[in-house]
């Protein structure tokens, strides 16, 4: 048998006590399980497409056959030149550009605001920071990201050695990432409500899909943003509208790759605010009902 | 010296009923009828643990002990940080790991090397910690020639084997540990123990939660009775052992019994009084019984019953054994039944005690005595029965082939 070691000697010093209301979100402890969040993300990764005769490659399926449908759909209702697309762009471009980003940020919300729940057993036997648990999802979702994102690639180049479509690289395309980012953290927002929500009353898990589906079609997915900000409807939609994070996240996208602009800066900036003050009372709201999780999940 | 452990005035509440609303719908109901004025009827409050208080020095091994629903895994749950207390504040200096159970956070469609890795990361373990005792793990498990196989398809010893050997190695300052000792074979519990005895010597501190009272005995260095969710009593390993016998047995102290007729009636193992036995060990039941003529075969039996639910579990008596005659007619008899082993699953039996002759009954006394069965793995395959499979266990010998 081996010979224990001595961990190097630290102060380590724990207090518990009860806590009441609102208390600090401590983002230093899940910097310091950051570990466990790279392990729980890995775990989803490696988990997800077990037995699957696809495999990964529904991770690209599932975001192109939804952008096909749709391509059909509006093909037959409006006749092949009537789809709702940007000028300049195929529909297909168009569509799928949003639909990389706009399924990764449906699977975080899906994920994210069932993670408490389907991480029950772990929330009843072992401490760890629970803000872990709704954040894994967004690393796991970055892999599914990047493997239709790169399908994307393929088609853009594809598209523009053989159809009518020339694709400019700019500058633009390094703000991608920040619009990545932007998608996340609308994500996590919306999951940081819902998951600890969701704890607590079942209800949740009936209203997510139904949520994510309409929040599909108020943005601009399967149609350019324009189509809404310039249609015959009354100033205040618009602003609701605009206030979708989402729409800036989308046509964000489409104006990196393809220098589209249907939505202003200052509307990215309102709705990255918007995001940020939604992030944050989540997360405390999430830390106030914490302490009820172990109990009630 | 500062205590590792400092438990002071921890209480904890639950309340049952009411208080939650698991559909926003009842939250909506509850809160509109508050609106109205009508006031919901208040919510059942259970304290599972009240004013709890004691410290734990560094290097002391602490076992916790009491029967169910005493307040053990309550107090765990609060040590673990995985629920809080209601009232009362812990401190802990040191670097703390709690094993609540083996395997958290294992997945069944993972290889035995992926789940090294998830569980030893769920248990606090860094990834470099985990790569440098990789092989130590892997060599304690004995599992290596299936390291790469999904743990879907290991058998259960297997999977708790490499489970524990993750758990193992962990090298907290304060250890808290719950029963995770009942499971696997005999060998691999001993291994365990063994393990455990070698963490506890270097000097960690060790908080222990057990039915094993062997295993408390060889480990502990001091023992907590908890009762009804305080500390009813502190001390060495064996006095706690002692009371927390007694404390199944608190109606007769002396084996004494108010009946008119049977005067006398306890459980033996050997020559000890008992108030609990390990599932799968033999006891003796011991009677004194006066009858009120004199006769050279008085009939006495016993009924055991569940305590949960009072169902009879089973019944015997002379008769129907038909025992032999006393040696000569008399009043006074001494009664002795010796079990010499009671397939009863884990819990608490009440038994009635009965006497009677030819056909009519002097007397019956209900809940005379109570027997609590303490679990432990009689099958050695470290899968304990639950006590919902019925009131007894079996063993049989199980051949099995594809046809």
């Amino acid at each position: 048998m081996t010979q224990l070691t001595q961990t190097a000697p630290a102060p380590y010093y724990t207090r518990i006590a009860p806590t009441t209301g609102w208390i600090a979100l401590n983002l230093k402890e899940v910097w310091a399980y950051r570990e466990l969040l790279y392990f729980l993300a890995w775990r989803d990764v490696k988990v997800r497409y077990r037995q699957t005769v696809l495999g990964a490659a529904w991770a690209v399926l599932v975001p192109f056959l939804t952008m096909v449908v749709f391509n059909v759909l509006f093909g037959v209702l409006m006749g092949a030149n009537g789809k709702p697309t940007i000028e300049g762009v195929p529909y297909t471009l168009s569509t799928f550009a949003a639909m990389v980003p706009w399924m990764m940020f449906a699977f975080v919300v899906t994920q994210s605001s069932n993670s408490l729940v389907a991480n029950r057993n772990m929330i009843t036997k072992v401490y760890f920071p629970r803000l872990i648990a709704p954040l894994a999802p967004v690393l796991s979702a970055l892999v599914d990201f990047l493997s239709a994102f790169a399908v994307l690639g393929a088609m853009i180049v594809a598209y523009h050695f053989t159809a009518d479509f020339k694709f400019v690289p700019s500058w633009r395309l390094l703000l991608l990432p920040a619009f990545v980012l932007l998608a996340s953290l609308t994500a996590l927002g919306i999951s940081m409500w819902l998951s600890a929500l969701n704890a607590l009353y079942r209800d949740v898990k009936y209203a997510l899909p139904f949520l994510v589906q309409i929040l599909m079609f108020a943005s601009p997915v399967v149609y350019p943003a324009a189509k809404v900000l310039r249609a015959n409807i009354p100033q205040w939609a618009k602003v609701l509208y605009g206030l979708n994070p989402m729409v800036s996240v989308l046509e964000g996208f489409r104006w990196a790759l393809f220098g589209t602009n249907d939505v202003s800066l200052p509307i990215v900036g309102l709705s990255s605010l918007m995001v940020l003050v939604m992030l944050l009372g989540g997360m405390f709201y999430f830390r106030r009902t914490e302490r009820l999780f172990a109990d009630l999940a | 010296m500062k205590p590792a452990i400092r438990i002071k005035n921890i209480a904890k509440r639950y309340r049952l009923g009411e208080e939650h609303h698991s559909t926003i719908g009842d939250a909506l109901a509850a809160m509109f009828n508050r609106r109205k004025g009508k006031v919901s009827k208040q919510p059942e409050e259970i304290w599972a643990l009240k004013d709890v208080s004691f410290d734990v020095a560094p290097g002391e091994v602490v076992g916790i002990i009491g029967r169910n629903g005493a307040g053990k895994s309550t107090l765990l749950k609060i040590l673990s940080r995985i629920t809080e207390p209601t009232q009362g504040e812990i401190e802990l200096h040191g670097r703390v790991s709690s094993l609540l159970e083996v395997g958290t956070g294992f997945h069944p469609e993972l290889s035995g090397r992926d789940n090294v890795y998830l569980n030893g990361s769920v248990l606090g373990m860094k990834k470099a910690e985990i790569d440098r005792k990789f092989d130590e793990i892997v060599d304690f498990s004995g599992v290596e020639k299936f390291l790469d196989t999904p743990v879907k398809h290991y058998s259960s010893g297997m999977q708790v084997r490499l489970a524990f050997a993750v758990a193992a190695h962990l090298e907290p300052e304060i250890l808290i540990v719950d029963e995770v000792l009942a499971v696997g074979d005999a060998e691999f519990q001993r291994k365990c123990l063994g393990r455990m005895s070698e963490v506890a010597d270097s000097g960690r501190t060790i908080l222990f939660v057990s039915h094993n009272m062997a295993a408390v005995e060889n480990l502990c260095t001091r023992g907590v009775l908890l009762q009804g969710g305080q500390v009813a009593f502190s001390g060495t390993t064996s006095e706690c052992i002692g009371q927390y016998a007694s404390c199944f047995k608190e109606k007769l102290l002396d084996g004494t019994i108010k009946g008119k007729l049977i005067t006398r009636a306890e459980f033996l193992d050997g020559d000890c009084r008992v108030g609990s036995i390990s599932m799968g060990q033999g006891v003796v039941l011991t009677l004194a019984f006066r009858t009120p003529k004199v006769t050279q075969r008085p009939r006495v039996g016993v009924v055991f019953r569940r305590r949960l639910t009072g169902e009879a579990v089973f019944s015997i008596d002379s008769d129907m054994l038909g025992a032999s005659w006393a040696s000569r007619p008399a009043d006074r008899f001494q009664a002795r039944f010796v079990f010499e082993e009671l397939n009863l699953i884990h819990g608490e039996y009440l038994v009635d005690l009965y006497v009677g002759c030819d056909g009519e009954n002097f007397e019956r006394l209900k809940q005379a005595l109570e027997l609590h069965v303490l679990v432990s793995d009689v099958f050695g395959t470290g899968r304990l029965p639950d006590s919902h499979f019925g009131p007894m266990f079996v063993t049989p010998i199980l051949s099995l082939d594809a046809a």
